[in-house]
């Protein structure tokens, strides 16, 4: 009991625990979008091309973290939706348009962080997240934005499922499709700024995607692959948090690394089709 | 703002007039014009390229035609939710998380309208459509766990649901064996007799013969349409297909 115990009495775990169970279940339901979509590397790129504006905003504000959040969101939302527009109507390719804006911007953002003295701890921050550092203020923001994207989830439902799983049927019920997509793109970037903190941007499409791929393999039905993959993400972040709390290791990645190992436990174990249980083929 | 756009009733309720598609300097439809009669069952045939699965996008208001114009019932397809499109089979990603009832509530979305959920008419919708093409014990089944052509009636189930009077089906046969062929090709009997409109693409110019109304012979242009002993002559078909498909379709016919 005292295992258990004994981190809550520090504020800053409690708030790291809050944080943590936050993000992953915004993670987990926009996340279950991702992955049926097959969305993983634009997550991926999204998460990455808001390095530059989180270190202007660095820069500018002097170092102050408070900020960060709203440089996060305001890079993450006009660069989903300038991606978007780019795998659209481009001449190259869409994944190595991604590609490229994604490195591109990535690289801009070391450049400036490598600019300030401190540059090696900061950017490690930025890369793998901070969650043992979320402050009060961060926090109410975080489930503020986080509730707005679950209640347009909640709201838009049966359009978001149509347009996902059948374009072209959204379009015959005369749906606003580029609409819906440009929202879901919103929806994913309000995410990646969300959990930002919590993982950092490395390690962000392993919140929107471990979980809902390893619930994907519980469960063959929208609704309930989406509390799944919440409850999963949660999960993670409790044990991952503890982990990193007795182990001394980055809580980003002891978050991650816990996700990872409840979906390779559902890859070997899970009741219709894991690994173990099918027969090799003759 | 409401999608429903009133019917005409003395317009045919298809209706297309010079329509041509291209893009980046290809043709894909040129100078397409005919007109379907409400209850009709047309087959829509022609080789692989014709431009079969693009009229019928364009027949939805998917796409848009670069020149010409469409209209159903009067009135320009994009108001329209009369429409129902069942897919090629193939574009489908069987293993998304839905169920077979979950697809055919899909058709009610246009009716139900933003921020509405599925009422018990709607739910009764859903069951009735299913019953009508015998699928009503499958509603729970997830959508990988069907036959094709289980697959093909959850689509029309789905349009069904929709309330559409206008179906567009894409190569529903291709690929079925052939009990599964008969019992799809008695559905679309049962379908013709509710008033449903019916617009099929296939590449089987037998099955059209025996099973349709009206054959439209496609081949980027309007090569003929009518009934299908006019449509299924020989010069039709050498100018749908080129002369030695004619010879081939010959040569192995009673296969």
């Amino acid at each position: 009991m005292s295992f258990l115990l004994e981190p809550l009495q520090y504020s800053f775990m409690l708030r790291g625990l809050a944080a943590a169970v936050l993000a992953g279940v915004i993670c987990a339901v926009v996340g279950t979008y991702v992955v049926l979509r097959g969305m993983a590397f634009f997550g991926d790129a999204l998460a990455h091309t808001i390095l530059p504006g989180v270190a202007a905003g660095y820069l500018i504000s002097g170092g102050a973290r408070e900020p960060l959040f709203w440089w996060a969101l305001g890079t993450s939302v006009a660069a989903s939706l300038g991606i978007g527009a780019i795998s659209r109507r481009g001449r190259v390719k869409e994944d190595t348009a991604i590609g490229i804006v994604f490195a591109g911007m990535f690289a801009l953002g070391i450049a400036l962080i490598s600019t300030v003295r401190s540059y090696a701890v900061d950017l490690s921050h930025f890369l793998f997240g901070d969650v043992l550092g979320v402050s009060l203020q961060s926090l109410a923001w975080m489930a503020a934005f986080g509730a707005a994207v679950i209640l347009v989830v909640a709201l838009f439902y049966k359009e978001f499922l149509a347009v996902s799983f059948d374009p072209v049927l959204a379009q015959t019920l005369r749906l606003p499709v580029t609409l819906f997509n440009n929202l879901m793109l919103v929806l994913i970037a309000v995410t990646v700024a969300v959990a930002m903190q919590t993982v950092g941007v490395a390690l962000m499409v392993a919140m929107l995607v471990t979980p809902a791929a390893t619930a994907s393999l519980l469960t063959r039905r929208l609704l309930p692959m989406m509390a799944l993959a919440a409850a999963l993400a949660a999960l993670s972040g409790v044990v991952g948090l503890y982990a990193s709390y007795y182990l001394g290791i980055a809580s980003g990645a002891a978050i991650v690394l816990t996700a990872t190992l409840l979906f390779l436990l559902a890859f070997l174990f899970a009741p219709r089709g894991g690994l173990l249980w099918k027969r090799p083929r003759a | 703002m409401s999608p429903h756009v009133s019917h005409l009733p003395d317009q045919p309720i298809l209706n297309l007039a010079g329509v041509s598609l291209r893009y980046d300097g290809h043709t894909a439809l040129e100078d397409v014009t005919f007109h379907l009669h409400a209850g009709e069952r047309v087959a829509v045939v022609g080789p692989n390229g014709a431009g079969k699965s693009t009229l019928f996008k364009i027949v939805a208001g998917v796409l848009r035609p670069t020149e010409g114009e469409v209209t159903v019932y009067g009135s320009g397809p994009g108001g329209h939710v009369c429409i129902g499109y069942v897919p090629q089979r193939s574009q489908v990603d069987w293993r998304f998380p839905v169920s077979v009832a979950d697809v055919v509530m899909m058709g009610r979305i246009a009716k139900l309208g933003l921020f509405n959920w599925p009422k018990k008419r709607d739910w009764d919708l859903v069951h009735a459509a299913l019953e009508t093409v015998g699928m009503a014990g499958l509603a729970n089944r997830q959508i990988n766990e069907l036959s094709g052509g289980q697959q093909q009636r959850m689509f029309i189930a789905r349009a069904l649901a929709q309330e559409a009077e206008l179906m567009l089906m894409d190569e529903p046969l291709t690929g079925l064996d052939t009990p599964a062929q008969e019992s799809l090709l008695a559905l679309l009997d049962d379908l013709q007799r509710r008033g449903v409109t019916l617009m099929v693409a296939t590449h089987d110019l037998e099955q059209a013969r025996l099973h349709f109304d009206r054959i439209l012979l496609l081949n980027r242009r309007l090569i003929a349409f009518g009934a299908p002993e006019q449509v299924l002559q020989a010069g039709n078909l050498t100018r749908a297909y080129g002369s030695r498909k004619i010879l081939m379709d010959e040569c192995c016919q009673g296969e």
